[in-house]
């Protein structure tokens, strides 16, 4: 008989925090700019430059430890990260080894039989990213961007407590919405402000000691990583089946080859010689610092979930989507305190607002329109100034961006024609054109008059309200 | 009146009164550059035209009444490793040979902020380390007082230019006795003070938990009115310190009542009798001026060295990373990839002196040796900073030589590091405890060379030290080359 394997995983889960500047410097973080447009002497790494915590990085880092039940380090220091490479100026990281902010946390996730399961947190640290290599081809040179040198991550490592792909991806889910939720990062796997590396072993069912693991990078997507943790896993099963050893090494995945390789294995594994950075002063936490970061915690899910059940009148389905995302929920929420009702908020999110997102591949974040712009459109379909199918037509404007619903209606138009006399004389003119239509509906097919109707909003350039050509038409027929 | 004979405050006042230009003070200067540089090189740059530039540029503001401060007008000479947008900072190092900053340290804003003119940039010890200026890569300076001996370091050349008036005082910098030791050896008044007094933004870092920039001067006024200038809370540099910085106002002639404590082990063996004698009857004026003295037994001062290579160097090792030849500085020639370019630009870009300090820093650092070296070495900072604590809960100051000698023949120290580092011990303890130190000059040994008396206060107690270097430069008098020389 084959024998069983268990899959043992842990994550190392970087993230990219929504400062406005960088760690150590004033620089902009602002994805794009001209290359080395947004740097300074700091995150260039010129000589007799010094660093400076920007404090919102702390913040952030202790509001993501509070959200992950984690223990707070009150007395903290940076380490710097020795090695060479010309994407990291100083030839040195700004990070946290011994002293991490971050302790002893936990996330509950669900798992596939519905049940919950405690993901350990090993360690959050906060760290400074690296610029970025360019290669030139025609040039045969390689030149260095350091707009992204400096801008704030955070390592989140976790317990090797998952055993499948689907806890990975519950657990990244879950990550995910308590960091948006507190608007420390918008968490994107594909821009990689979220990024995970995958730590897997794999051992016997019921092995006490845990077999070789492999790390796993460049995964970028949910996809790629659930592939990736299959691949691997299979991998490392056959080379055990094999009588061969599992080799404790660093792997790259590569996306399109739905395969991974060695990138570096642990005896060419690097001496960072770590040790505290002298030019920056311990962290201090205070207790004033940490209360006053968890009265600004934000309703998390969980808590919005029951909220938006007991408060609006909204399936259960509508508000699993709407709160799977902190854009969703604040979209949700602010267009119905100007006033549109829950149901009807909720329908335009769940309907041609997920149709859109779906149809520009944009997620939830890239979102332009506003709750104005939504409870504005919402307004104007009440109080039957204009008719649904104009009102899609309006939304897909407001969605691209730029458009004021109640000025497009205006210079486009768009209001439905509510002048009975004019609308009576169309539908006339319509009956009389179309005999046939006319004939069947008389012979008992109820349809027809939908052609009849469809002509009508035709002619009236799709400025009537249908119910009332129903009426009228009722009337002549 | 011959303008040199000014103190830098002097010279301030004079030109404030009409009785000296900028211009003047510093063609003066220049002029004195021209006799004596050829023979000292105590300069890597010097910038006549942009200093006869800025000289009439202050002229006008002083005029204006713009500029009142006591070093408007003042000609001073930069320690080559702060950075000076636009012009050449070189650390004395072939790697950083061609590197001209894009900004200014914040040191020398507020130096350009008080009116100083800037001469150019004097050389150092490469990237600070050493004690002679020997291991410059634009050679040695040499001492003015005899040109057959170094002038210390690794602020050898702000402290010979202070010596030789091709400056009216400089700034340098101390991570183990930089300025204070140079400043003995070459007979100026050279200050280190409480690390984060002065930001080090733009000081080029070689043990960034040590360095300090401080004055070197003719005499303590200058001195305490440099610092005065210099010394600023930065919020560009973390570990900057926001205090009192009223340091000329401790300019009084009287130390009745002061109580000095001298470390019975810093006066046996290894130190040079002229040396001891001068320190100890500079005691003795203090005593007669109404200081109380005594001995006693400081701990752990035989600690001090080895705890202090062990701390610099780790630090270095990892500050001087960034000299690669990727973004500035020295890149070798023709290199295939990108790890032999790294190899060939540091490996020729770096002197001896600097690669074995790496090379010990890299050690003290690397997994496995970290906690029995650069971890215990920070144990045992502690205890000094406490041992010297105790010292300061009895006594206001201690008071002992700065250097174990006078200034050695030059080449008799590169070939012996172990012994060049020993000469550091009276220095390297107060940066381990992060305390202002000052050298003032108190005699000369039998070979004419100068001799400096160090005295050492408790973290933020400049004031204190200033007082009684003032008072005693009040009962010993004048001393200088040019006095000496007669001129």
């Amino acid at each position: 008989m084959a024998k069983q394997y268990e899959t043992v995983i842990g994550l190392e889960v970087h993230v990219e925090l929504a400062t406005k500047t960088k760690i150590f410097c004033g620089c902009s973080t602002a994805f794009g700019g001209a290359p080395n447009s947004h740097t300074c002497p700091v995150c260039t790494g010129m000589p007799g430059s010094l660093p400076v915590l920007n404090k919102q990085v702390l913040q952030y880092a202790i509001a993501v430890g509070l959200a992950t039940n984690c223990d707070i380090t009150r007395n903290g220091k940076f380490d710097r990260k020795n090695y060479f490479y010309p994407d990291n100026p100083q030839n040195y990281q700004i990070s946290q080894l011994y002293l991490p902010i971050c302790r002893n946390g936990y996330v509950e996730i669900e798992t596939e039989d519905g049940g919950k399961k405690k993901v350990g947190i090993h360690e959050i640290h906060m760290e400074e990213d690296a610029g970025k290599l360019i290669h030139d081809e025609w040039e045969d040179a390689t030149l260095v961007d350091y707009n992204r040198s400096g801008v704030p991550l955070i390592e989140i490592v976790s317990e090797p407590d998952m055993r499948s792909a689907d806890e990975v991806i519950a657990y990244l889910e879950k990550l995910r919405l308590l960091i948006q939720y507190l608007g420390a990062s918008d968490c994107k796997l594909q821009e990689g402000s979220m990024r995970a590396d995958v730590n897997l072993s794999v051992r016997e069912a019921g092995a006490s000691e845990f077999g070789t693991r492999t790390e796993m990078k460049n995964l970028n997507s949910f996809k790629a990583i659930a592939h990736a943790i299959e691949g691997e896993k299979a991998r490392q099963i056959d080379l055990i089946e094999s009588g061969q050893k599992v080799v404790q090494e660093t792997r790259r995945w590569d996306d399109t080859k739905e395969a991974s390789y060695a990138m570096r294995s642990k005896e060419d594994a690097q001496d960072y010689r770590y040790f505290p950075d002298p030019d920056l002063v311990p962290i201090v936490v205070s207790e004033e610092m940490i209360d006053a970061i968890r009265k600004e915690q934000p309703e998390f899910r969980e808590e919005k979930m029951a909220r938006y059940k007991e408060e609006y009148d909204i399936p259960d389905y509508d508000i699993d989507i709407i709160t799977n995302t902190k854009r969703m929920a604040d979209l949700f929420e602010q267009t119905v305190t100007l006033g549109a009702q829950p149901k009807k908020v909720s329908n335009w999110l769940m309907g041609e607002t997920l149709r859109l997102l779906k149809e520009r591949s944009m997620d939830p974040e890239d979102i332009r329109f506003t709750p104005d712009e939504l409870s504005s459109l919402i307004a104007m379909v009440d109080k039957k100034e204009i008719n649904t199918s104009v009102a899609k037509e309006v939304f897909e404007a407001m969605f691209d961006g730029g458009v004021d619903p109640a000025k497009y209606v205006e210079e486009k138009g768009l209001k439905t024609v509510h002048d009975e006399g004019a609308l009576r004389k169309t539908i006339e003119e319509v009956v009389a054109n179309n005999p046939q239509a006319v004939d069947d509906y008389h012979n008992g097919k109820e349809k027809a008059i939908g052609a009849l109707v469809g002509q009508t909003m035709k002619a009236m350039k799709g400025k009537a309200d249908p119910s009332l050509i129903n009426q009228i038409l009722r009337e002549i027929l | 009146m011959n303008i040199l004979d000014y103190t830098a405050v002097e010279l301030s006042a004079a030109i404030k009164k009409g009785e000296v230009t900028v211009a003047q003070a510093t063609q003066a200067v220049l002029d004195q550059i021209e006799k004596t540089e050829a023979d000292l090189n105590c300069y890597v740059t010097l910038d006549k035209e942009g200093a006869l530039a800025q000289a009439d540029d202050i002229q006008k503001k002083i005029d204006a009444g713009e500029l009142t401060g006591p070093l408007a007008g003042v000609p001073v000479a930069i320690k080559d490793n702060m950075c000076t947008e636009g012009m050449l900072t070189t650390c004395s190092s072939k790697i950083l040979g061609n590197f001209i900053p894009t900004y200014t340290a914040e040191a020398v804003i507020n130096l350009q902020k008080a009116g100083a003119v800037i001469l150019g940039k004097t050389n150092m010890d490469e990237f600070a380390m050493g004690s002679t200026t020997e291991t410059s890569a634009f050679g040695p300076t040499k001492n003015p007082w005899d040109t057959e001996h170094v002038p210390g370091g690794s602020s050898g050349g702000s402290a010979a230019a202070v010596a030789a008036d091709e400056c009216f005082y400089a700034l340098g910098s101390d991570t183990g006795g930089s300025i204070r030791q140079p400043a003995s050896y070459c007979g100026v008044v050279g200050m280190k003070p409480t690390y984060g007094t002065v930001s080090r933004y733009g000081l080029i870092a070689y043990g960034s938990s040590l360095d300090q920039i401080g004055p070197l001067a003719k005499n303590v006024t200058d001195c305490a009115t440099v610092l005065e200038a210099i010394a600023s809370h930065d919020l560009k540099d973390s570990t900057s310190v926001e205090r009192k910085t009223d340091f000329t106002s401790a300019l009084v002639d009287d130390v009745k009542g002061m109580k000095i404590g001298i470390p019975r082990s810093y006066f046996g063996n290894g130190l040079d009798a002229d040396v001891k004698e001068k320190v100890l009857a500079a005691a003795r004026v203090l005593e007669e001026k109404g200081a109380i003295v005594e001995e006693f037994d400081l701990d752990l001062v035989e600690y001090a060295i080895p705890t202090y290579y062990t701390i610099a160097d780790a630090e270095a090792s990892s500050n001087l990373e960034r000299f690669d030849g990727v973004k500035y500085g020295y890149r070798a020639e023709d290199c295939e990839e990108l790890h032999q370019m790294y190899k060939r630009s540091r490996s020729q870009g770096f002197g001896p002196e600097v690669k074995r300090r790496i090379m010990l820093g890299s050690f003290v650092l690397s997994s496995g040796y970290y906690d029995a070296y650069y971890l215990k070495a920070l144990r045992v900072k502690a205890l000094i900073k406490k041992s010297f604590d105790d010292a300061f809960a009895k006594y206001d100051m201690i008071l002992g030589p700065c250097a174990p000698t006078t200034a050695p023949r030059l080449g008799s120290s590169l070939s012996d590091p172990m012994k060049m580092y020993l000469g550091d011990i009276y220095t390297i303890s107060v940066n381990l405890a992060g305390l202002p130190g000052i050298s003032v000059p108190c005699g000369v040994d039998k070979n004419g060379l100068p001799i400096g008396l160090q005295l050492i206060g408790d973290c933020f107690e400049e004031k204190k030290l200033i007082q009684a270097a003032y008072s005693y430069e009040q009962a010993r008098g004048k001393f200088s080359l040019r006095a000496k020389e007669g001129k």
